[in-house]
C-alpha cells in the first residue's frame, strides 16, 4: 500500500509539473529568432525579400491561431491581411497619414473589426459552409475594392506609397535594413502575444473547440464567443502583417485579396505544421526561398518545383515539417531506450 | 421542496416520427432513477432534450425550479447539468489531465484568461488531479487520451462530469463497452457519487439497474410506459411483457 502510494504521488507530481512547466521558454526556440538576426548580417542585399519572409510568417502565425488551435478551416484569411494592407495603404495615399506605427494600429483595429463582425456571423457554421462563406468575405472585400477603383486605385494599386521615418529618426533605405529590422521588432511582439494566448487556459479552450465541439458544448464553454474572440485577434494580426507588407513594398494593389493569397498563406503554414507556433516560420521561410530559388532557375515552370515540393509534403510529412522532426525525435528516443 | 429535475409534457418528433411523447420525468435532490426501456424507445433523445442538444417542440424543463427550456446546451451544463455520451465525446488529442483542466477551467471560467499561463492555476491542476485519482487514472495523465483503451477512456468521461461539479449527472449507458471486466470500476464509481448530486442512468443491464436504482421509469416507443420502485417495476406484467421479457434473447452483449 506504502509503495503504491509513493507511486501515486510520483505521477502527481509529474502530472503537475508538466503542465507548470509547460509554457516556459525553451532554448531551442531561440534558434528562429537567431537566425533571423544571422540573415540580417549574412544577405545585406536580399533584406527586402528578407522582410517579405517575416511578413508571411506573421500572416501564418496569425492563421495557426484559429486554424492550428481553434479548428477553424478558413479560404479567406486573405481578407484582413488585405484590409491592413490597404488601412495604411489608403491612410497615406488619401490622408496623408503617413507614420508607420500608428499605421500598423489602425489596421490592427480596422482587421480585428471586420474580423469581429464577419467572425460573428460565419462561426455559427462550420466545414465547408464555413471554408465557402470566409471565401465570400475577402471576394466580397476585393469587389468593394474595384467598385470604388477612384479611391481604392483598383488593380492598378496604389504606387508610389512614401512613409515617415520609423520613429521620426531611421528613414528607409535602398536595400531595406531598417525596414527588416522592423519587421522583425513587430513580429517578435505579436508572437509573444500569440504564445501567451496559446498557453492561457483561453489558448486550451481553443484546443478543445477543435478536438471535440460536442464536449465543449456539454461542459458549459460559451464555444462561439471564444471563436469569435480568437477569429478577432487573429484578424487584427494578419491586418498589422498586411500593413507591414505595404509599407515595406510602398505600394499594394487589390490582388492581396486574391484567394491566391489566403491558399498560400495555408499551405505555408500545413507545410511547416499547424498548431505549433513555430511551424509559421518554417512553413513560410522553406515555401518562400524555394519558390524564389525556383523562379531563377526556371522562370517559366518554378511553380512545377512548389507542386513537387508539396507532394513530398504530403507524402513524407503529413503533419508538416516540424511533425517530421518530432517523429524522427521520438523515434530516435525510442531507439535509445530500447 | 423544488425538484433538481423536472421534465413536463415533453415532446419531439424527428420529420412525422414522434419520438417523445409528452414525457413528465422528475428527479428530487439525490434521486438514483433509471432510465431503461427497448432499443429505439426515445431514452438518448430524451437526454438531448434535457441537455439542450435538442429543441423540444412543446413542453418544458426545469433545473432545480427555473426554465431552462430556452437555454443552450452550455448555459445549462453551466447551472449544475452534466452527462455522459453514449459514445465517448473526448478531448482525444489532448492529455487526459488536460482534459480535466479544461473541464474545470471552463466551469470556473478561467479560460476567459488569454494571458497567463494555463499551468499557473495550481488549485486547478490539484482538483484535476484529484478526480483522476478518485477513478484510479493518475497513472495516465499525461497520456493521450486517444491511447487509452476504450475502458479507461469511459472513465475519463466520467471524470469529465464529474469535474463539473454537477447537481444534476445523466449517465447514458456509462459501462457500453467496456469488457465486464472492467465495468465493475465504473459501477462502482457510479454507486459512490454524491449522494446530493440527482442522477439519472440509461442502462440496459438489469443487474446494474436494480443495484444502482431507487426508482424506474420505463419509456416504450417515446413515451413513459410506467414507474415505479424496482421491485413494482420487476413485478409489473406489463413491464416484463414488452422489455424484461426481451432481455433473455438481448444476450448480455451490453453488460
Amino acid at each position: 500500500m506504502a509503495a503504491s502510494e509513493t507511486i501515486g504521488a510520483a505521477a502527481r507530481e509529474r502530472a503537475t509539473d508538466y503542465l507548470a512547466k509547460r509554457h516556459r521558454f525553451r532554448l531551442a526556440e531561440a534558434l528562429p529568432w537567431l537566425i533571423a538576426i544571422a540573415v540580417f548580417f549574412i544577405f545585406p542585399t536580399r533584406m527586402t525579400f528578407g522582410s517579405q519572409v517575416l511578413v508571411m510568417v506573421m500572416f501564418a502565425l496569425s492563421l495557426d491561431l484559429i486554424l492550428g488551435y481553434a479548428g477553424i478551416v478558413t479560404l479567406g484569411h486573405a481578407a484582413f491581411f488585405g484590409v491592413g494592407a490597404y488601412t495604411v495603404g489608403l491612410a497615406a495615399a488619401r490622408l496623408d497619414w503617413t507614420e508607420p506605427i500608428s499605421g500598423l494600429f489602425a489596421a490592427a483595429i480596422a482587421a480585428g473589426l471586420v474580423g469581429f463582425v464577419t467572425g460573428w456571423f460565419l462561426l455559427r457554421y462550420r466545414g465547408l459552409t464555413l471554408l465557402m462563406l470566409t471565401l465570400a468575405t475577402a471576394i466580397l472585400l476585393q469587389e468593394t475594392g474595384n467598385l470604388r477603383s477612384d479611391i481604392s486605385g483598383g488593380y492598378d494599386g496604389l504606387p508610389g506609397l512614401t512613409f515617415k521615418p520609423l520613429l521620426g529618426v531611421f528613414d528607409y533605405d535602398l536595400y531595406g535594413h531598417v525596414y527588416y529590422l522592423y519587421v522583425l521588432a513587430v513580429l517578435a511582439v505579436v508572437f509573444y502575444v500569440v504564445r501567451r494566448i496559446v498557453y492561457s487556459p483561453f489558448g486550451q479552450a481553443l484546443t478543445g473547440i477543435r478536438e471535440n465541439v460536442r464536449r465543449m458544448h456539454a461542459i458549459g464553454s460559451p464555444v462561439h464567443r471564444r471563436l469569435v474572440t480568437v477569429y478577432t485577434i487573429a484578424a487584427a494580426i494578419a491586418g498589422v502583417a498586411g500593413a507591414l507588407f505595404t509599407q515595406t513594398n510602398a505600394y499594394v494593389t487589390l490582388t492581396v485579396f486574391d484567394f491566391d493569397n489566403s491558399a498560400k498563406v495555408m499551405v505555408m503554414l500545413i507545410l511547416g505544421g499547424t498548431g505549433r507556433l513555430y511551424g509559421a516560420f518554417v512553413g513560410a521561410a522553406v515555401y518562400m526561398v524555394l519558390e524564389d530559388y525556383f523562379s531563377k532557375l526556371s522562370p517559366t515552370f518554378w511553380q512545377f518545383g512548389i507542386g513537387l515540393m508539396l507532394v513530398l509534403a504530403v507524402l513524407f510529412a503529413p503533419r508538416g515539417i516540424l511533425g517530421l522532426f518530432e517523429r524522427v525525435g521520438s523515434y530516435l528516443a525510442e531507439r535509445k531506450r530500447s | 421542496m423544488t425538484a433538481a429535475l423536472q421534465v413536463e409534457k415533453l415532446n419531439r418528433a424527428f420529420g412525422a416520427l414522434p419520438v417523445t411523447r409528452d414525457v413528465d420525468l422528475t428527479l428530487e435532490r439525490g434521486a438514483r432513477r433509471a432510465l431503461i426501456g427497448p432499443n429505439g424507445a426515445g431514452k438518448t433523445t430524451l437526454v438531448n432534450l434535457i441537455t439542450g442538444v435538442l429543441k423540444p417542440h412543446s413542453g418544458r424543463v426545469l433545473l432545480n425550479g427555473e426554465d431552462i427550456t430556452a437555454s443552450s446546451q452550455a448555459a445549462r451544463a453551466r447551472r449544475g447539468l452534466a452527462r455522459t455520451f453514449q459514445i465517448n465525446q473526448l478531448f482525444r488529442g489532448l492529455t487526459v489531465l488536460e482534459n480535466l483542466c479544461m473541464t474545470v477551467g471552463e466551469r470556473d471560467g478561467h479560460c476567459d484568461n488569454l494571458w497567463r499561463s494555463a499551468g499557473s492555476k495550481r488549485e486547478v491542476i490539484d482538483e484535476a488531479i484529484g478526480y483522476l485519482d478518485s477513478l484510479r487514472l493518475t497513472d495516465d495523465a499525461l497520456k493521450l487520451v486517444r491511447e487509452l483503451p476504450y475502458g479507461r477512456q469511459r472513465l475519463v468521461e466520467i471524470a469529465i462530469a464529474l469535474a463539473q461539479k454537477p447537481r444534476v449527472l445523466l449517465l447514458d449507458e456509462p459501462a457500453a463497452g467496456v469488457p465486464s471486466s472492467e465495468s465493475h470500476l465504473i459501477l462502482d464509481v457510479v454507486a459512490a457519487l454524491d449522494p446530493d448530486i440527482a442522477v439519472l442512468i440509461i442502462e440496459h443491464d438489469m443487474d446494474v439497474v436494480f443495484r444502482f436504482a431507487k426508482e424506474i421509469t420505463v419509456l416504450v416507443q417515446g413515451a413513459v410506459f410506467t414507474q415505479g420502485t424496482p421491485d413494482e417495476i420487476m413485478n409489473n406484467e406489463q413491464v416484463r411483457a414488452v422489455y424484461l421479457g426481451q432481455e433473455g434473447h438481448r444476450g448480455g452483449h451490453h453488460g
